[in-house]
Formats: C-alpha cells, structure tokens, sequence
C-alpha cells in the first residue's frame, strides 16, 4: 500500500466513525496533534491538583476535608490515564514531564489563578469541573480510541466534582451574610476565567477546523461555551447569586444566552506565563518532581538487584 | 501494544487488566508506570479501582504482549467472512419447530 492508499483508509475510517487504535496507521500531524491535545489534558489535571490541595489542610470539616481529597486524587488518576493514552502514541512519560517542567508545554491557563477562601473550592468545582465536563463529555466520542476511552473513564468520575463543589456554595449561600459575600466573590473570580477554558473564539483558532475533520475534536470552543453558559446562568438563580457579567441576557430568538466579550488580553497573558500564579504552580510541580528522585533511584536499584540475584540463581539451577 | 520506549530511567510500561466481579472476564483497563509486579498492582489498585471497579487484578509488563498487525487484519479475519453456516441463522427451519 502506498502512503495515498493509507491516507484513504484512514480518512474513510474517520468518516465512518471507527475509532484509531495506536498501532494504525495515521497521518504524521494527526499524531503530533494529539500528543500535544493528550498530554496538555493530562498537564492540566495535574497542575490542577495544586489550587485545591492548598486547601485540604483547612477544610472546614472531616467531611469536607475526605472528599476535597478523593477529588484532588481523582485528578491525579485522570492525568495518569490521559499520560499513558499519549503514551501509545510514541511519546515517553519522562519526555511529557520534561515537557512540562521546562515550560515548553502548556497546561490549563485556569490553574494559575489562586485560591484564597474556601468559597473558592466551591467555585472551582461549580464552574471549573463543570467547564471541563462540557469539554471531556464531547471529546468521549473523539477518533483516537486510547483518548477516548481515558475520556469515558474520566466523564464518570468527573460528576461528583462538580456537585460537590456546588453543594459547598449552597451550603454557605443559606449561611451568614459574610458567607454569602465570601460566594459571590468567589463566583465573580471565577467565572470569566472558566469561559476562557474553551479556548480562543472559533474565528481565532486556526487548528479547530482540521481537528473537527479528523474528529478529533466534535464540537467548537465557541458552541461548548454557549453551552456551558446557558446551563450554568439556570443553576446560578438556585444560589441566588449573579454572574459578573451586565450583558448576560436570554435572546429569545436564538434560544441562548447572550454573553458579554470575553478579555482575550487576560487571557493570552496567561497562557504566555503571566498569570498570578504561573511561575508558582510550575515551581511547585518541579519540586515534587526532584523531591521525588531518590525514591525512584532506590526503586530501580532495588530492583535491579532483584533481577541480579534471582539471574545468579537461575544459573545455577541450570 | 506501543513500541516502549527504551528511556533508560523510566519505571517500566505495564498493561492493567481488571475483574470487575466474580464471574467475569478480566478486561483491559488501561496501562502505568512500575519497577516491579507488585508496585504495579498496588498501583492498579490506586489508579484504576477508586470505586470498587474490580475483585482481581492481572499485570503484565507491555513488551509481553504480541499482538496481530492491524495492516494485515483484512487477511487474518478473512476466513471468518464466508461461512456464515456457522450462525444459526443461516438454517431455514419450520416456524412450528419450538425449544431450538
Ligand atoms: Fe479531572
Ligand atoms: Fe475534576
């Protein structure tokens, strides 16, 4: 088969919706697209355990403390399954690492906001689990069959994040006027920050109509975002709280939420390493890394010593 | 399964597979990072049974695994395709005929 005859098969493939599994053939660029999609993802969920661990120390009860910390694991699990969905793809977990430890790979810009009050954990599991669950729910039908499944495994997990996090904001929205206040601070923190989760609007993201093409992505930045705003303005009446946006208004002839723009200069400003909390997070994760190193070391040691004797003793035996 | 990289410091690539309850099949889960077999059921358990999602877990390290060439699969599974004798809705019988 020549390299057109490849190329049809696969494109027939993704036409008719058979999923590509790590040993078929693909285009070049198919494959680094989705190194750079997947292991971003798995960034993310990592960096992302750092706003949240910040607060398990000082959750306000046992029973707030046990589950912030079976989320900020479940995070950790959902970069691991993500890690090793890019890994089938050809790339190394160390060369990831590297990746994102030098700065050269990025990760959700939404990390590097910090998180001062407990509200916060509210509001990042309300609106930023929620914006990643829009997100991860369409991409569970994505064509590469590794990242899809990660992405089925992570949807299930992903529920009681959110409800979680709005349970804490409801709670404490039937709490004291300073509690209310704390949520309503929390809320307009937030929420811009969420909506540029998406990414870049559709006219300034040049990839989206090739990933949409190979399906890799089913739905543009800009359609998940309508969603996510139509569905979040409805649960925000029920803390009886407001969304810091004056232009938010129902259009009743396109059945959407109409939006106020989005602060595209914030956001790149992020993106390129100037937000609050960039060099912090990246500090942090670099850390844990090196702190790390002895007890790999010792493991591979261990190890190796392992295989030696029971190779001396195999020999004998023979 | 993915050509493993040969990355010197790297803890070896394993394949996860999982019982979901007694009775049933083991089913690929998903794969990870160990030095040994028992990290990597330990560490099967941490990442891919956070909720009773299995009863037993397998663990074999990835290079193990051989596996049919996806490019050839068109060859592999042709015999297969023309005898559909072996379904039993290739039998033409009585509508009467019960219990069978
Ligand atoms: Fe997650
Ligand atoms: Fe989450």
């Amino acid at each position: 088969m020549t390299v057109r005859d490849f190329q049809e098969a696969f494109d027939e493939k993704i036409d008719k919706e058979i999923a590509i599994e790590p040993r078929d053939w693909m285009p070049d660029n198919y494959r680094k697209t989705l190194i750079r999609q997947i292991s971003q993802h798995a960034h993310s969920e990592i960096v992302g355990m750092l706003p949240e661990g910040n607060w398990i120390t000082r959750a306000p009860s046992l029973r707030r403390k046990a589950v912030l910390l079976a989320k900020v694991q479940d995070e950790a699990g959902h970069g691991l399954y993500l890690y090793s969905a890019a890994e089938t793809l050809g790339i190394s977990r160390d060369e990831m690492y590297d990746q994102l430890h030098s700065g050269k790979a990025k990760y959700s810009s939404i990390f590097n906001y910090p998180t001062t009050t407990w509200a916060d954990m509210g509001a990042i599991g309300w609106l930023v689990d929620g914006a990643a669950i829009m997100n991860q729910v369409a991409l569970c039908r994505t064509s590469y069959g590794p990242y899809a499944r990660a992405m089925v495994r992570i949807c299930k997990e992903e529920s009681f994040h959110q409800r979680q996090g709005f349970e804490i904001l409801l709670q404490m929205s039937k709490g004291t006027e300073i509690q209310r206040r704390m949520v309503q601070d929390a809320i307009d923190r937030w929420w811009w920050p969420s909506l540029m989760m998406f990414g870049p609007s559709d006219d300034n993201s040049p990839n989206t109509a090739q990933s949409m093409r190979w399906r890799v992505k089913r739905f543009t930045n800009d359609e998940l975002r309508q969603r996510f705003v139509d569905v979040t303005v409805e649960q925000c009446k029920i803390l009886g709280m407001t969304l810091p946006d004056p232009e938010l208004k129902w259009n009743e002839e396109k059945g959407h939420y109409d939006f106020g723009a989005i602060n595209w200069e914030e956001f790149w400003n992020v993106v390129n390493g100037n937000g609050p909390c960039n060099k912090e997070r990246l500090e942090a994760r670099a850390k844990a890394w090196e702190n790390g190193k002895w007890v790999r070391d010792a493991a591979f040691a261990y190890s190796e010593k392992r295989k030696e004797r029971s190779g001396s003793k195999d020999s004998k035996a023979a | 399964m993915p050509e493993q990289n040969s990355n010197k410091n790297e803890w070896p690539l394993w394949e996860v597979f999982i019982r979901s309850k007694a009775g049933l099949d083991h089913k690929h889960a998903g794969s990870l990072h160990a030095i040994d077999a028992n990290m990597a059921i330990e560490n099967a358990r941490d990442v891919y049974t956070r909720r009773m999602e299995g009863v037993s877990i397998w663990v074999v390290e990835s290079k193990y695994i051989h596996a049919s060439d996806p490019d050839s699969s068109g060859a592999l599974f042709d015999p297969a395709n023309d005898k559909i004798y072996r379904h039993p809705t290739f039998y033409d019988l009585p509508d009467e005929l019960t219990h069978m």
